[in-house]
C-alpha cells in the first residue's frame, strides 16, 4: 500500500481546520500555543462565525497569531487587548470578538484592562494562556510564575519576600459580577484538548449570544522558557502548576445571564 | 437635544460642549474618556444627551486614558470614527496608543484640552504641549494631523474636519485646543445632522477595517505595527513618511489678518491667537502697521505661508501660552528666506497664565523699537 492508496475520502478522519492556514507557526516544540490556536479555528468553523470573528493578539509570544488562523485580527499594544475589544465589541454587536492573551499580558501590564473589561461584562471572550514565564522575552519571572520556580529574573527561585505571590488572575475573574463563564483548562493530553475545546466553544456561543464576559484559562507549558524535553514540561506542568492553578470550571451563569 | 432641524440655529455653548454636540451630530460613531479637568465637559455632555438612543454613537467612560485611546485604536481599526478628549497629563498618557495607531494606520481623533505642566502642573490654560503633538509625542518616526481651533465655533467645526483628514490619511489626528477655549463659552453653530455610516459604507470605504465584513471574498484584514524582517519595516516606515509629505503639500491651513501690509507680524494659533487679534486691532488703531498670521494647522505647519509673510515683514513676533515652543518652527522658516535675516521674537507666559493683550501689545513695541535702532 503506498501514500495514493491512503488518502482517499473515504478514509478521511482528521484534517486542518480550513481557517489554519499552511504559515510555519513560529511556536516552540512542545508548545501549548499552536494547539489552542487549533481549537479556535475548530471552534470558529463549527459555529460558522468566520465573517464575524474579530481576534485581537496580544504582545508576547502569540503576537503573531494573527499570521495563522485566516480571521480579521488587530494587534494591540502590551495589555491593551481587552480595552480594544471593549470598543470593538459594542461597535459590532453582532461579531464574536475575543483576545488572546498570555500572563505577561493579561496579568502584568494589562491588569486594569483586563480587570475593567470583565467587570463592565463586556460582550466578549479571553482567551488566557498561562504557562508561569515570558516566553517571548527569553525566560523573564511573569506575575503567574510559581513560588521556588527559577527565571532569568528569578535565577534563584520566586521568593515571596523579593516577587510577592503568584496571581490567580482567573480566580479574580470569577468573582466579579461582569463575568458568566469562567474555567481554566489544559491541552496536553487528547482528553484534556476535548475539554478545552468545550470550554472555548461555550465561551464564544456566550459572546454571539451577548453573555457577559468570558475567560478561558489554557494552563500551558513553555519547554523552551521551563528549559525542560516537551515530555518533561507536560510532566513538570501536571505535578506543579495544576496544584496551584486548579482546573475545571469556576463559574458559569450562562443561563442567569441570558 | 432636537437633532431634527437646528442646522440653522445658534447655541450658546462652552467648546467642551460644542466637541460632543458636534460629534453627535456629524455620525461619529464613539467616543471613550476620561474625567480630566479642564475637559470633562466633553464626556459630561455625551452622558447627559444619551446619544446611544438616538443616532446609536457609543459612549463609554474608560478606566484609564491608556484604555481610552486603545478603545479608540480598537473602534477606528474596524473603521469607526472613534475618538477621545483629555487634558495635558492624559494625553501624555496617550502616546502610546498613538504611536501605535500610526504605526498601525488606524485612524482616530484625539482632542487635547491643555493645562500647564510638567507634571500635574495646574488646572489653568496652557499651550505647552505644542512639541508633543506636533513631533508624534510616543515612539518611533510619525506625525499626527494637529488642528488648533480659537473659537468654540472651530472647536464644533473641527470635529468633522479631524475625522475627514485622519480618514482620508488614515492616520490619527489631533484637536490641540486648551481650557480657555474649553471652558469659555460663545455662540455657535452647530454642523447639520447627519446619520452614522452603514456597515457597507464601511466596508466600502475602509476595505482594509477589521470586521469580519466580506471575508469569504477577501483575504483577512490584519492591522498590526509590528514587522521584524529591517528591510520590510524600513520600506513602511518610507511609505509612512511619503504620506506625511503628501499631508503637508495638501493639507496645510492657516488665516492671516492685515499681512499685507505689516510691517510686524504676530505668529500665534489658538487662544494666543485670538489674544493677539486685539493686539493687533490696538496696534492698527495707533498707526502701527501690524498683522497676524494664525497657524491652523500645526502639523502639518504651514511654513510656506510664514515665509512669504516674513519677506515683506521688518519683524515676527511669536506669542504662545509656553516657553517658547512653536517659535522654533517659525525660526526654521523664517531662515529659509534668501539673504535676508528678519528677526523671530517671543513672548510668552507659562504656568496656566494668560497673556493681556496689552501685555502683547507692550511686546510688540519692543520689538518695533528693537528693529528701529
Amino acid at each position: 500500500m503506498n501514500r495514493e492508496d491512503i488518502i482517499k475520502p473515504e478514509n478521511f478522519v482528521y484534517g486542518k481546520d480550513p481557517l489554519v492556514n499552511n504559515t510555519p507557526m513560529h511556536y516552540c516544540p512542545g508548545c501549548s500555543h499552536g494547539v489552542v490556536h487549533k481549537l479556535i479555528a475548530e471552534v470558529i468553523t463549527s459555529l460558522g462565525v468566520e465573517e464575524k470573528t474579530i481576534g485581537i493578539c496580544p504582545v508576547g509570544c502569540a503576537v503573531f497569531a494573527y499570521r495563522y488562523l485566516d480571521i480579521d485580527w488587530l494587534e494591540a499594544a502590551h495589555g491593551r487587548a481587552p480595552a480594544l475589544a471593549s470598543a470593538t465589541s459594542r461597535l459590532w454587536p453582532d461579531r464574536l470578538v475575543f483576545t488572546y492573551q498570555g500572563d505577561g499580558d493579561l496579568a502584568c501590564i494589562g491588569t486594569a484592562e483586563t480587570i475593567h473589561a470583565l467587570n463592565r461584562g463586556e460582550r466578549m471572550t479571553i482567551i488566557f494562556i498561562n504557562n508561569a514565564i515570558y516566553g517571548m522575552t527569553g525566560g523573564q519571572m511573569a506575575p503567574t510564575t510559581l513560588l521556588g520556580m527559577k527565571t532569568s529574573t528569578c535565577p534563584f527561585g520566586r521568593d515571596v519576600k523579593l516577587h510577592g505571590y503568584p496571581l490567580n488572575i482567573t480566580d479574580i475573574a470569577a468573582s466579579l459580577q461582569g463575568t458568566a463563564f469562567v474555567a481554566r483548562e489544559s491541552v496536553e493530553t487528547p482528553a484534556s484538548i476535548l475539554k478545552a475545546r468545550r470550554a472555548i466553544r461555550h465561551a464564544f456561543e456566550n459572546t454571539m449570544n451577548g453573555i457577559g464576559s468570558n475567560l478561558v484559562e489554557i494552563v500551558s507549558t513553555c519547554s523552551a522558557g521551563w528549559k525542560k524535553t516537551p515530555v518533561e514540561a507536560n510532566k513538570w506542568m501536571e505535578e506543579n502548576m495544576m496544584h496551584y492553578y486548579k482546573k475545571g470550571v469556576l463559574k458559569d451563569i450562562s443561563e442567569k445571564k441570558n | 437635544m432636537d437633532t431634527k432641524d437646528n442646522a440653522e440655529e445658534y447655541m450658546l455653548l462652552k467648546g467642551n460642549e460644542a466637541i460632543a454636540r458636534a460629534a453627535i451630530l456629524t455620525g461619529v460613531d464613539a467616543f471613550f474618556g476620561y474625567p480630566i479637568t479642564p475637559q470633562s465637559e466633553v464626556l459630561e455632555t455625551l452622558s447627559l444627551l444619551k446619544p446611544w438612543e438616538t443616532s446609536g454613537m457609543v459612549v463609554l467612560q474608560a478606566e484609564s486614558e491608556v484604555a481610552s485611546i486603545n478603545m479608540v485604536y480598537g473602534a477606528g481599526g474596524t473603521g469607526k470614527k472613534a475618538f477621545t478628549s483629555s487634558s495635558s497629563p492624559g494625553v501624555a498618557l496617550m502616546q502610546e496608543g498613538i504611536s501605535y495607531m500610526a504605526g498601525a494606520e488606524i485612524p482616530g481623533v484625539i482632542v487635547n484640552v491643555q493645562r500647564g505642566g510638567p507634571g500635574l502642573g495646574t488646572i489653568q490654560p496652557s499651550q505647552s504641549d505644542y512639541n508633543q503633538a506636533t513631533r508624534g509625542g510616543g515612539n518611533g518616526d510619525y506625525k499626527v494631523i494637529v488642528v488648533a481651533p480659537w473659537s468654540v465655533q472651530e472647536m464644533a467645526d473641527f470635529v468633522d474636519l479631524a475625522f475627514e483628514l485622519s480618514f482620508r490619511y488614515r492616520t490619527p489626528a489631533m484637536i490641540l485646543s486648551d481650557g480657555i477655549i474649553g471652558q469659555m463659552m460663545e455662540r455657535v453653530k452647530l454642523p447639520k445632522a447627519r446619520k452614522r455610516r452603514s456597515e457597507e459604507e464601511i466596508a466600502r470605504e475602509c476595505p482594509w477595517a477589521v470586521n469580519g465584513h466580506g471575508l469569504k471574498h477577501r483575504r483577512p484584514n490584519i492591522l498590526t505595527s509590528l514587522e521584524l524582517d529591517p528591510k520590510v519595516m524600513e520600506q513602511r516606515n518610507i511609505q509612512l513618511q511619503a504620506k506625511y509629505r503628501t499631508i503637508e503639500q495638501n493639507e496645510t491651513r492657516y488665516e492671516t489678518l492685515y499681512t499685507d501690509d505689516a510691517d510686524y507680524v504676530i505668529v500665534a494659533f489658538g487662544s494666543a491667537a485670538r489674544i493677539a487679534r486685539r493686539t493687533v486691532t490696538m496696534a492698527r488703531a495707533a498707526g502701527i502697521r501690524a498683522g497676524l498670521i494664525r497657524p491652523v494647522t500645526l502639523w502639518p505647519f504651514p511654513s510656506e505661508a510664514i515665509m512669504q509673510v516674513a519677506s515683506h515683514a521688518r519683524a515676527l513676533l511669536v506669542v504662545e501660552m509656553n516657553a517658547g515652543q512653536m517659535v522654533e518652527d517659525v525660526r526654521a522658516a523664517v531662515a529659509r528666506l534668501d539673504g535676508k535675516r528678519i528677526p523671530v521674537e517671543f513672548y510668552g507666559r507659562m504656568g496656566g497664565m494668560i497673556p493681556t493683550p496689552e501685555e502683547v501689545y507692550g511686546a510688540l513695541l519692543r520689538v518695533r523699537e528693537e528693529v528701529s535702532k
